[in-house]
This record gives structure tokens, sequence and C-alpha cells, in this order.
């Protein structure tokens, strides 16, 4: 599937999502006249095929190496490849997704007619607005503040909304720049890494250790109740860490996030907090990195409406920075901040922000609560469906993914025996790091009928 | 730093500047808790520049304070203000009302952009007659995010030339990715960027002969701030330019909608264009959506770095990893506005800009003034020789009570110049008009 003429030493799969990489086929329009243009072989392999570069103009632009070393195109397009093939080679098989974590249960009505009413207003004279705040609007501002933050000591100047946690993760990353260490949890939600190797903060990829040079992965296990021993970890500028936990549910203890911030305090290092789980947590366990003393200066939090109100298409997130968070000659990470989101960034739509306002009524966010107990419930089914199988299972309490180990099994084998012989989509843990080998990711988002269906199927498997 | 936050919620301001330094800091370092041992990035540090929109902003926050009864005219940052027409405001109602029904719900949408309908449209719509494919159209969530992720694709290697003057996100994105060198303060520019000059003197194109090669050319038109939209014969020549010298040329064609005269709305009606030109272009100045958030990037499949490996397959990487797609309302939005009687109402929105600035530019016209764009952009771009336009632009405020934009902003090149906007209530307009010849 791949475009390109490609006769470069690394073999590169790009794969998106799924139609992307169609075969091209040029046609020639009559304006066009002088310059020879070559006509393309389309292929549609997954392997890149050789071409011939004597014909194809190229540029004189040098590709950026760092994207060179990536391996392979994003784990969630790669998903969405697979269950596409899957799809066209059983064009009956009724795929249950419960790979890719994408909401599938409508939102509250309180919150679309929110939605509807600022897409109206826009319409009007006093309603109209045009370019917003990049930070966000005030009254978001200050309601995710005092919904998430309260007694916190944090602030409505110290939030920025955003289109969501992923956008603000790459942002940081120009923020910190190529010449910071970063340091993650092995496995985990694979932006950091990606989003790390982009910005050239990495070495080449290691083949046989199946990780990248010069990042600190921290492995996260069973035995060690996945949270990193911090005795056995290097320094690093940055720590991402995620909290509940993708992709193995692990909520992290109030104690464990103490040592965390210690560990972070002793290094001055900066701890990137991905808290787009938090409202899952079912027992006592921090829902924001400033529940601990002393991380105001040592910590960022990321969030997401995405996971909370469903909305992932629509597009609404945020970022925590205190402003006692300062770099090494005192200058405040926030302003930096604050100048990436203004010059990179022109704020989150503004019909989105009416949106979140409305999650954050109290009304919007009993609804909010409701719809994320349906996933937790999904998630309880999906538990106890591979603990009554006899199978070693973690999480699932505090975040809507299920991390069922296969042990001594290749991740995307199993992944793709269940797709073959279930027709249910998973993720293979390897796509989180080589410390998800072994594991497969179960999503808990889906209607509940698909739900129960995959179940069924699963103790039909593995009976 | 709270109190450069404040200027920052101001809603009508877009911050397209590089941020001024707050002297302030150091102060902060004793004060206020530890540091960690995190250093800061060093290309943030060049940003020294002015913060262009802040300071404006500043300034007019200063102005009402002095004169709290004087009725500001904002035709400063180029910020739309007529309320988006009523069949597009509904489909996004629409597609926000049956988010809450199981039919109608959807998750994440393709990072590319809804393909079956939006990339479809955009193709259909404005690259019928020069064969953009549906695959090769990139929806967003608007050009100044979409420059800071052809950037990241390109990476810090590449060197970068820009117009001067230019839209200030080129040059400051470039600097944050570590492309530009430093600042030579005394001239105001950047050591590893070329400039290439634009004015009245060259019929705003550059000299191409006399220009040194770079990676990639940063060119808009119709352009901010000059208003000079190219002609075929220049674009041409640009393209010949970037094919001789294996270039990339970033075209910036948010304005296109504002084309008056038939020059070239697309980079791609110059021939060979495919195989050296990027074009990124927005929703915002076309339908109002300034604050909705939605524009688009086109990369031709036959852009290849000198490698052979694709653009597209390396845009198409960073659009899955750093971003996950435009919001699907404004999505929503986006095809309404393509659709026939969507353009017609936005055409007429349009309209009703241009009007404006052919009001302003008569008015200034008829004051001798010297004024140039306004034709083919909503932006005047008028000439104050021997002026320096911080205080061209101070004096206007003071007098008038009228917010611009001092040329020096966009750059060098922009010296004793004065951008004004022609974004505004026609009322507002008028009013100007009439204060400003007042003062001129």
């Amino acid at each position: 599937m791949s475009l390109a003429p490609q006769s470069i030493s690394t073999s590169m799969i790009s794969s998106s999502s799924s139609a992307f990489l169609s075969p091209s086929n040029l046609n020639f329009n009559s304006r066009q006249n002088a310059w020879v243009q070559a006509k393309r072989i389309s292929v549609c392999k997954c392997v890149a095929a050789p071409q011939e570069e004597k014909i194809a103009y190229k540029t004189k632009v040098s590709r950026n190496g760092n994207l060179g070393k990536l391996q392979a195109g994003y784990l969630f397009p790669e998903i969405a490849r697979r269950k596409a093939a899957h799809m066209l080679k059983y064009p009956d098989a009724e795929v249950i997704s419960l790979g890719i974590g994408d909401t599938t249960e409508p939102i509250p009505e309180v919150i679309t007619s929110a939605l509807a009413k600022r897409s109206y207003a826009l319409s009007t004279q006093e309603g109209y607005s045009g370019y917003g705040a990049e930070q966000g609007e005030k009254p978001l501002r200050a309601a995710i503040a005092s919904t998430f933050y309260k007694d916190l000591g944090i602030e409505e100047g110290d939030i920025f909304v955003s289109d969501g946690a992923k956008c603000d993760i790459s942002r940081l990353q120009i923020v910190f720049g190529s010449n910071v260490t970063m340091a993650v949890q092995d496995p985990s939600y694979p932006a950091y890494v990606d989003s790390s190797v982009i910005m050239g903060q990495t070495g080449e990829f290691q083949k046989d250790a199946e990780k990248y040079g010069k990042i600190e992965y921290m492995r996260c296990t069973a035995e060690n109740g996945f949270f990193p021993d911090l005795s056995t970890v290097a320094r690093t500028d940055i720590i991402f860490f995620c909290s509940p936990n993708n992709p193995t549910g692990a909520a992290a203890t109030r104690e464990q996030l103490t040592r965390l911030v210690q560990f972070a305090k002793d290094n001055g290092s900066i701890i990137v907090y991905d808290s787009a789980y938090a409202l899952y947590i079912s027992d006592d366990n921090p829902r924001s990195i400033f529940e601990i003393p002393g991380a105001k200066e040592v910590a960022i939090e990321t969030s997401s409406f995405s996971k909370y109100a469903g909305f992932t298409g629509v597009r609404l997130g945020w970022t925590v920075i205190p402003k006692e968070l300062l770099f090494s000659d005192g200058f405040p990470v926030a302003k930096d901040f604050n100048r990436i989101v203004c010059t990179c960034f022109n704020g989150a739509s503004n019909i989105s922000q009416a949106g979140g306002l409305a999650c954050l009524s109290p009304e919007g966010f009993k609804a909010v609560h409701e719809v994320i107990g349906f996933y937790k419930e999904n998630t309880d089914i999906i538990v106890e469906t591979f603990n009554s199988l006899g199978f070693k299972v973690y999480g699932g309490k505090n975040a809507p993914y299920v991390w069922v180990q296969f042990p001594g099994r290749s991740s995307w084998d199993v992944f793709s025996e269940i797709l073959k012989k279930t027709h249910v989509v998973t993720t293979p843990g390897s796509g989180f790091g080589p410390g998800g080998e072994g594991f497969i990711r179960v999503s808990a988002f889906g209607h509940r009928g698909n739900v129960l269906e995959a179940c069924k199927r699963f103790k039909h498997l593995y009976k | 730093m709270n109190k450069l936050l404040t200027f920052n919620s101001l809603s009508y301001r877009t911050s397209l500047q590089p941020r001024m330094v707050q002297p302030s800091l150091t102060v902060r370092k004793e004060g206020v808790g530890r540091c960690t041992k995190v250093h800061r990035n060093i290309n943030l540090e060049k940003l020294r520049n002015g913060y262009l929109f802040t300071e404006i902003a500043r300034r007019e926050l200063q102005h009402l304070e002095k004169y709290p009864n004087a009725k500001v005219i904002s035709l400063g940052i180029g910020d739309t203000t007529q309320p988006i027409p009523d069949n597009i405001s509904m489909s996004m109602a629409n597609y926000a009302r049956a988010l809450a029904t199981a039919e109608g719900y959807r998750g994440y949408g393709a990072e590319q952009g809804n393909k079956q309908e939006l990339r479809k449209a955009i193709a259909e719509t404005y690259y019928k007659d020069v064969l953009v494919k549906e695959s090769e159209v990139f929806v967003s969530d608007g050009s100044q995010c979409d420059i800071a992720r052809l950037l990241l694709v390109l990476g810090s290697n590449v060197t970068v030339a820009a117009q001067d003057p230019s839209f200030p996100a080129y040059i400051d994105s470039s600097v944050i990715v570590g492309q530009a060198g430093d600042l030579e303060d005394e001239v105001g520019k950047y050591c590893n960027i070329e400039y290439l000059e634009c004015g009245p003197g060259n019929n705003f194109f550059p000299d191409l002969k006399g220009t040194s090669r770079t990676d990639i050319i940063f060119f808009c038109s119709p352009n901010n701030p000059t208003g000079h939209a190219a002609t075929q014969n220049q674009l041409e020549q640009l393209v010949e330019f970037a094919r001789n010298n294996g270039s990339i040329i970033i075209f910036d064609s948010a304005y296109a909608a504002y084309v008056t005269d038939g020059c070239p709305r697309s980079i791609y009606e110059i021939p060979g264009a495919r195989e050296v030109a990027i074009e990124i272009s927005s929703f915002s100045k076309f339908s109002g959506f300034t604050g909705v958030r939605l524009g688009w990037t086109v990369v031709p499949e036959e852009l290849l770095f000198s490698s052979g490996f694709p653009v597209i397959n390396d845009f198409n990487r960073i659009i899955c990893t750093c971003f996950n797609g435009a919001s699907n309302i404004a999505q929503a939005g986006g095809l309404a506005c393509l659709s026939s009687e969507g353009l017609e109402a936005v055409h007429s929105v349009v309209d009703y800009y241009k009007e404006n600035t052919r009001i302003l530019i008569d008015t200034l016209a008829s004051l001798g003034i010297k004024v140039y764009g306004g034709i083919n952009a909503p932006y005047v771009w008028a000439h104050f020789p021997g002026r320096k336009s911080w205080d061209v632009f101070a004096e206007i405020l003071e007098k008038t009570h009228i917010t611009t934009v001092p040329g020096s902003g966009f750059g060098p090149g922009g010296e004793e110049y004065i951008r004004i906007s022609g974004f505004g209530h026609r009322e507002s307009i008028l009013e100007a008009s009439r204060r400003l010849e007042a003062l001129f």
C-alpha cells in the first residue's frame, strides 16, 4: 500500500487509516505542459516497491531523519487497516471492535443542546464570535479548574483548553525541544514515544530490544504492580506517566505517586501526567497529580473530554501547567507553552468549548458519569469473562481497558487469532512497547450487545 | 505572568507573534519555588521580537483606560465579524444534535478528515480543474496549526525563505522548530531565513535572480499583509525557481476567495506545481470560521523528498500521531459551506468584507495616501513614507481611536506601512472612514 518510489534502505510501511493509500493513477491536465510527469504504476502492496526514479521528479529537500526512525505507522491506524482487511476477507462477519478505544454511546442531550445552541448563535449578531483566546474561553477554564482541581491550588489561568491530549502531547514536545531526554512507562500510549522520535529526542530503533535509543523505558509489569522500580530508572528531563494507565488499566496509588513526585524533585525532572481516564477510578487513588504535595513544581497534567463525554470526534481537552513549574534558568514553563499555543495553534473550536462547559454543569456532569458508568459495566463484563476462562487479568477496575495475559505468546499472533476466530478486534500489547508483549488490551467501549456478544465468542474460543 | 495571560483572554485578539520577554522573570526565580533541571528550549529563547498582537491589544487596553468613553474601532487583527450564514450554522447544530442519537453518534474520525464528504467536496470545489485528489486533501483545525505540523514534518535541518513582509506564523514557527538561526537585532532578521522582499518597487514579487536557494519557500497569495495577489506569470516564475532549485513551496491561499481580477487562486493552476508545492488554506476568512476552526492542506502525491520518499506519507504520519482530526461538528459546517446554497451565502459575506475594503481604499486614496492591496484581499496596505509604522499606528489610535497594525510587525519590509483590515460591521467601517478623513 505504499505510494513511494522506493530505493531507500529502510523499508517503510506507511500505515494509516485503511483506505488512505489507494493506488494512484495520474491523469494529465491539458494545461500541464512542458515538464514531464511520471506516470506511476499503481501498486497495492504492503512493502515498498522500487520505481523508476529517473522519471519521477524529486525535490532536493532531504527527508527529516527523525521520521525515518519511526518503525511503522502509528499503532491505531495499523489496527484499523487490519480490521478493514479482515472485513474484506469475511464480508459477512459481524466484526466487533474492542481495539481502538473509541467511544460508542451517544452524547447526553444536555450537552448536545449546548453544542447546537452555540452553533445557532454563530449566525446571530449578538452570538457571533470570531477568534477566541488560544488558551480557551474563560468560563470553561474556570469550570475545569473548579471541577477537577478544587482545593489543589490550580487556577483558571493555569488551564489551557485544547483540541485533545494527543495534540497537547506534541505541543508539549515542541516546547521541550529536541535536546531533552525522556522516560516512558513500558508499556505506554504510543503517542509519547512517537512524538519523542519525531522531535529528535531519541536515537535509532534497536530491533533486538524493540526500543528507541535514549529513551528510558520504565518497565511496568504484573510483578511490580505496574509501577516502575524507580531505583533502577536513570534520570531524564521529562517523565511521561499515565494513570489510570492506558493500556494496563493500573491506577497509581497515593504512595506510588508520592514516590514519583519525590523522584522528579530529586532529579529536577518534569512529569507529564496523563489523567485522561481519571473519572474511571473506582477506589481512592488520586485523580490528579496535584493531589500530591510538591507536584506543582515538577508536573504538568494533561486530560481530555474524549473518554468522559464521548468527545472523541468533537475534540476537546486541556493541559494544566502550574505557575510554579520552572525551567532550570527560572523561566516559567507555562510562558513557553503559552507561546506555542499562540503561534502553532489557534484554540479549540468554540462550539466544542460550549459543549465542554455543558459537560461541567451539574446536570451535564451527572450525565457524563452515567455514560462512564455504562462503560465501566462493560469493563466488568469483560473482566469477568476472562477471569472465568482462567486468564490472568489486570486493569479494568479503574480504567476502561482490560489487560489480559497470554504468557509466552506473541501478542500480534494472539491479536490475529482472536480476530480470525472470533471477529473481535483487540490491540496487541507489544504495540504499546516491548513491555506489552504477552498481553492483549481489550477496550470496553462498545454497545452493550456487542460487548456481550464478544464475550460469548471469547468463551467459545478459549473454553 | 498572570498579566500576560489576561491579555490573551481578550476574545477579539489573535496572537500570532513572538512573545515579549518580561523583565520581571529573574525576580520570579527567587520568589516562587525550586527550578527543575530541565533546560529551556533555546529555540524559544530566540523569539525575542515584540509579540505583535499582544502589544496591539495592550495598547488598545491602555487607550481605553485613557479614553473610557471612546468608541474604539478595531481594524487591526483580521478577525471576522459577520455572522455565519444560517444554513451553515443549522448544519452544525443538526450534526451536534445527532450526536445524542444512536444513529447519529460518531466517535474518532479519520485524522485526515471525512473522506467521503468533506475532502471530496474540497477537492471538487477548489481543485476540480487542477485535478487534486481527495486523498491529497488533509482537513485540519486551521492554517496556523498546519504550518506548525508541516514544519514538524520537515524538521530542523531545512532552510526557509519567507516573503518580507509576511504572516508572522511562518517565521515564528520556523524559529520554534530550530530552522531560523539567531536574530540579528539591528536588522530584525533571523540569520538562516531568506527574506524575499516584496514592495511596490518590485510589484510585490521578489527578485528571484537575487534570491539564494532554500529548501522551503513560504508564499502567501493573496498576500497578508500587503493584499497583493501574484499573477500567473509571477507564480510561473516562482514554480520554475522552485523546480530549478529542488525546493518546496508552501503556498498559503487562505484569501483565495477574495481574488477579484482573475489572478490564480491555487498554486496548482501553474503547470509543474504538483511536484514542488504544498498548498494550505482555511475556512476562517472565507466562512467566518475563525472560532469554529477548520482548514486544509493539499500535499500532492508527486511531491518527493530527495530520496524519492513521498512527502505525503510523512505528513500523514504526523497527522496520525500529533493530531486527531478537526472537530466533526466543524467539518459538518465546512461541508455545508461547500453546498451550492452555502457557497452562495458565504460569498455574500466575502463580498461584504470586500465592499468594506473598497470603502477604506477610497477613503485613503482620496486623502492622497498611497494604498496597495485591498482588491484581492481584505487588507489595505497604506504607505507613510519616511515614518515609523509604530508611530503612525500610535497616532491613528490616539487621534481617531482606530486600531490598525504597524507594518514592521510583519517584518522589516513592512516599515513605513500600516495594515488596515476590512473586517468589521459596515457602520464601523464608515465611521472609521469619517475619522480618518478628519485626521488626514
